[in-house]
C-alpha cells in the first residue's frame, strides 16, 4: 500500500486498542501529521493504546518512528508490529534512545532583567581589575625593557610601525586634506556674514591643530590598528599560540603586546603630523579657490596669526591617544576565550572602547590646556 | 637511501589494469550505485594536479573507506564529490545525479538527501548543540518547533550524547563530543549518504571504537551508504566494506582481503606495516570472540 500521505488508524484488537500506520513516514512526509493524527484519535475515541501495527508503512526514518511511538504515547516497551526486519531495528533504535525533549524555558523578566544588570555589573568590575592588572604589566614589562633594551624586540616594533604607519599615510592624508577643505570652506561661508572671511584661515588651521587632526587620525588608527591588534591576538589566543608562548617562557606582553604599543606611540605623531600638514593643504586649497588667495597668502597669514602652540597641544595628546589606542587593542585581544566568534565581537569592542577614550581623553586635554592657558 | 625514499620511489611504479570504477575485483553486480566518479581531473589553478582519470563507484548501503597518503587528495576527492570544489573535467553522479551544473532546487533536494561531518565537526559556534540540529530539519522538512526539538533531542541520545548536551554552545563541548555532536546534526535529515571527513582523528581509542560501532550500527538500521575519510587503521578494518585507496591520483578500490593481496608497495606498506598489522590483529579476535559469544 503505497500513497503519498502517511495513514493513522486507530482500531481495537483483541481488546486491545491498537495503532495502524502505514505509508511514508519520513521528516519530510510528516509535516501535516498533527492534524491527520488529532482526527483520527477523535474518530476512534481511543486514549491509550498498548500496541502499535506498522507492517503498512512502506518508508520509515528515525523522525517518523519517532513520530509513530509518541502517538501511541509508546514507551521504550511497547511492541510494534513490523513488516520489514530493517523497519524492527529502526524502531528498536528510536525506542531505545527516546527522551522526553527539555521543555522550553519560559524566563522570568524581571528576575532575567536582575541578572542581566547584575552579571553585566560583575563583569563590568572584573573587567577593571583585569584591566588595572594588564596596565600594570605593560609598566613592568616596559620597565625591564628599558633596563635591557634587547626587550623591545626592534624586528616586531619596526614591522608593526611600518604596518600601522606607512600603511595608514593614504588614507590619513586623504581624510585630512577633505576636513581640511570642508572647514576652510564653512569658515569663509560664515564669516562672509561680518565681512571677516579672511579669518577662515586662522579657523581653519587652529582647529586642525588643536583637535581635528588628531581626532580624526585616532578615530582612524582606531578603526584599522586597534582593531586589527584584537583580531590578530584574539586569533592567536583561539590557535592556543599565547599558550603556547607561555609555556615557552616567552612573556605575550613583552612579545606581543610591547612592540605593538611603541609602534602605535612613534606611529601617532607622525601620522598626526601628516595629517595636519594634509589639512592645511586642504584648507589653503579651499582658500584658493572661495577667497581668492594664493597659497603663499594663506600660510604667510598663517605664520603671522597661528600661535605655535596650537600645534604643540595637537602633537602632545597625539602618543598618549596612541598608547591607549593600542593597550586597549591588545587588551581586548587577550580577552579572547574559546571560539572564534568572540573575536568578532571583541574587535568591534575594542574599536568602540578605543574611540570613547580617545574622546573623553581629548575632553580632559582641553580642560588641562584651558588652566595652562595655552 | 631511507626507508621513507624507498617506499615513495617504489609508489611510482604503474599501477595494473583495474575494472570498472577502480575496483580490483567486481563488486558491483545486483548492486546499485550511490556515487559514480568517472574520468575525474582537479587541479587548483595551473598548479598541482591532484587527480587525473580518477574513476570510484560507492554501492548502496556500504560503508566505504577512502585512505591515501598526506596530500594525495583524499578530502579534496570527498569536497569534489559534495560539490565545495569543482572538477576540471570528468562527470560525478551522486544518488542518480549528475551534479555538474546543479543550481537552485534540485541542488537543495540533493542536498537534503546527504550529510557531511567534516573533520573538526564545522558546527555553528553561535547556536547550541540542540539549535545546530534543527537548522536543516527546519530549512528542508518544515516540522513544526515541538517537533523538531523532538527529533532534535532523539538524534542527541542517538549519538550517545547525554541530554543537557543539547543547550550547551560547541565550545562548551569536548572534541568528543563535539564530533557526536557533528554526526548528530549530518543525520538530522536521516540522509540516504553519509560523508565522514576523519571521524576518528583525535579521539581517543575507547570514544574511537565507540564511535565506529554508532556509525556501522546506525548504517545497518537507516541503510545509509557510507563515505568516510580517515587513517584509522581499526575504523578501516571494523566496519568499512571495501576500501578505496588513493593511489597516483587515482582511486584502487577493494575489499580488506583484496588490498591485502594486492601487490603495490605503498598499499602493501600501508597495510602490512607494524600498525596495519596490529589493527588486522586485533579485528581478527574480535571476530573470534564475537563468534564464541554467538
Amino acid at each position: 500500500m503505497a500513497s503519498d500521505q502517511p495513514t493513522i488508524k486507530y482500531s481495537q484488537r483483541a481488546g486491545q486498542s491498537v495503532l495502524e500506520v502505514g505509508g511514508p513516514w519520513t521528516v519530510f512526509s510528516i509535516r501535516e501529521i498533527g492534524k491527520t493524527a488529532a482526527k483520527a484519535r477523535a474518530a476512534s475515541g481511543a486514549r491509550k493504546v498498548a500496541n502499535v501495527d506498522a507492517s503498512a508503512v512502506d518508508q520509515l526514518d528515525t523522525a517518523g518512528a519517532l513520530e509513530i511511538l509518541q502517538l501511541a504515547g509508546a514507551g521504550p516497551d511497547t511492541k510494534v508490529q513490523t513488516q520489514e526486519e530493517r523497519h524492527a531495528e529502526l524502531f528498536k533504535l528510536v525506542q531505545g534512545n527516546m527522551r522526553k525533549a527539555p521543555p522550553e524555558r519560559h524566563p522570568n523578566w524581571i528576575a532575567g532583567w536582575f541578572a542581566e544588570v547584575g552579571g553585566t555589573l560583575v563583569s563590568g568590575l572584573k573587567q577593571v581589575t583585569h584591566l588595572a592588572a594588564f596596565v600594570g604589566e605593560i609598566v613592568v614589562v616596559f620597565g625591564l625593557a628599558c633596563l635591557s633594551p634587547r626587550r623591545f624586540r626592534f624586528p616586531a616594533v619596526i614591522k608593526q610601525t611600518y604596518e600601522v604607519w606607512i600603511r595608514a599615510l593614504t588614507i590619513v592624508g586623504v581624510l585630512c586634506f577633505l576636513i581640511g577643505v570642508v572647514i576652510a570652506y564653512q569658515g569663509v561661508q560664515q564669516l562672509k556674514q561680518f565681512g571677516a572671511e579672511t579669518f577662515a584661515v586662522e579657523a581653519t588651521a587652529i582647529a586642525i591643530f588643536r583637535e581635528l587632526g588628531v581626532l580624526f587620525t585616532a578615530i582612524i588608527v582606531a578603526g584599522r590598528s586597534g582593531s586589527a591588534f584584537t583580531a590578530q591576538i584574539g586569533t592567536m589566543q583561539v590557535n592556543l599560540e599565547i599558550d603556547a608562548m607561555r609555556t615557552m617562557g616567552l612573556n605575550p606582553v613583552e612579545w606581543l603586546v610591547l612592540p605593538r604599543i611603541v609602534a602605535l606611540t612613534l606611529a601617532m605623531p607622525l601620522l598626526t603630523f601628516w595629517g595636519d600638514m594634509a589639512g592645511l593643504l586642504g584648507g589653503a586649497f579651499a582658500c584658493t579657490i572661495y577667497l581668492d588667495f594664493t597659497f603663499v597668502q594663506f600660510f604667510e597669514r598663517m605664520r603671522d596669526t597661528v600661535g605655535i602652540w596650537n600645534f604643540y597641544t595637537g602633537m602632545i595628546k597625539a602618543p598618549v591617544f596612541g598608547i591607549v589606542i593600542a593597550a586597549i587593542g591588545c587588551f581586548e585581544g587577550l580577552q579572547v576565550k574559546g571560539s572564534a566568534e568572540i573575536v568578532g565581537q571583541l574587535t568591534t569592542k575594542s574599536v568602540v572602547e578605543a574611540i570613547f577614550c580617545v574622546i573623553v581623553l581629548d575632553a580632559i586635554f582641553s580642560v588641562i590646556f584651558l588652566l595652562a592657558d595655552v | 637511501m631511507s626507508d621513507t625514499a624507498a617506499i615513495e620511489k617504489a609508489a611510482e611504479v604503474h599501477l595494473p589494469e583495474l575494472q570498472e570504477g577502480g575496483q580490483i575485483s567486481d563488486h558491483s553486480k545486483g548492486r546499485k550505485v550511490a556515487i559514480r566518479v568517472r574520468g575525474l581531473k582537479t587541479q587548483f589553478g595551473e598548479g598541482k594536479v591532484i587527480h587525473e582519470r580518477l574513476d570510484f563507484d560507492a554501492f548502496k548501503g556500504e560503508v566505504v573507506g577512502l585512505v591515501g597518503g598526506s596530500g594525495t587528495g583524499k578530502s579534496v576527492l570527498l569536497r569534489t564529490i559534495i560539490g565545495l570544489i569543482r572538477q576540471r573535467e570528468g562527470s560525478i553522479e551522486v544518488l542518480g545525479t549528475d551534479t555538474k551544473g546543479l543550481f537552485g532546487e534540485k541542488e537543495r533536494q540533493l542536498q537534503s538527501r546527504w550529510g557531511v561531518l567534516f573533520q573538526d565537526g564545522a558546527l555553528f559556534s553561535s547556536l547550541t548543540v540542540a539549535e545546530n540540529i534543527i537548522v536543516p530539519l527546519r530549512e528542508h522538512a518544515g516540522l513544526d518547533e515541538a517537533m523538531m526539538r523532538e527529533v532534535a533531542s532523539l538524534k542527541i541520545a542517538l549519538v550517545g550524547l547525554p541530554a543537557d548536551a543539547g543547550d550547551k554552545k560547541p565550545s562548551e563541548l569536548s572534541g568528543g563530543m563535539r564530533k557526536r555532536a557533528a554526526l548528530a546534526r549530518a543525520l538530522a535529515l536521516d540522509p540516504e549518504l553519509l560523508f565522514l571527513d576523519e571521524p576518528t582523528a583525535g579521539l581517543d581509542p575507547i570514544s574511537a571504537s565507540l564511535f565506529d560501532r554508532l556509525v556501522r550500527r546506525l548504517q545497518q538500521s537507516l541503510g545509509l551508504t557510507v563515505l568516510m575519510v580517515t587513517h584509522d587503521l581499526d575504523s578501516l578494518n571494523a566496519i568499512c566494506d571495501r576500501v578505496a585507496v588513493l593511489l597516483d591520483k587515482r582511486v584502487v578500490a577493494g575489499t580488506m582481503d583484496e588490498l591485502l593481496a594486492f601487490e603495490h608497495p605503498w598499499i602493501h606498506e600501508y597495510f602490512h606495516g607494524p600498525r596495519g598489522r596490529a589493527a588486522a590483529r586485533q579485528a581478527g579476535t574480535g571476530d573470534e570472540q564475537e563468534g564464541q559469544r554467538g
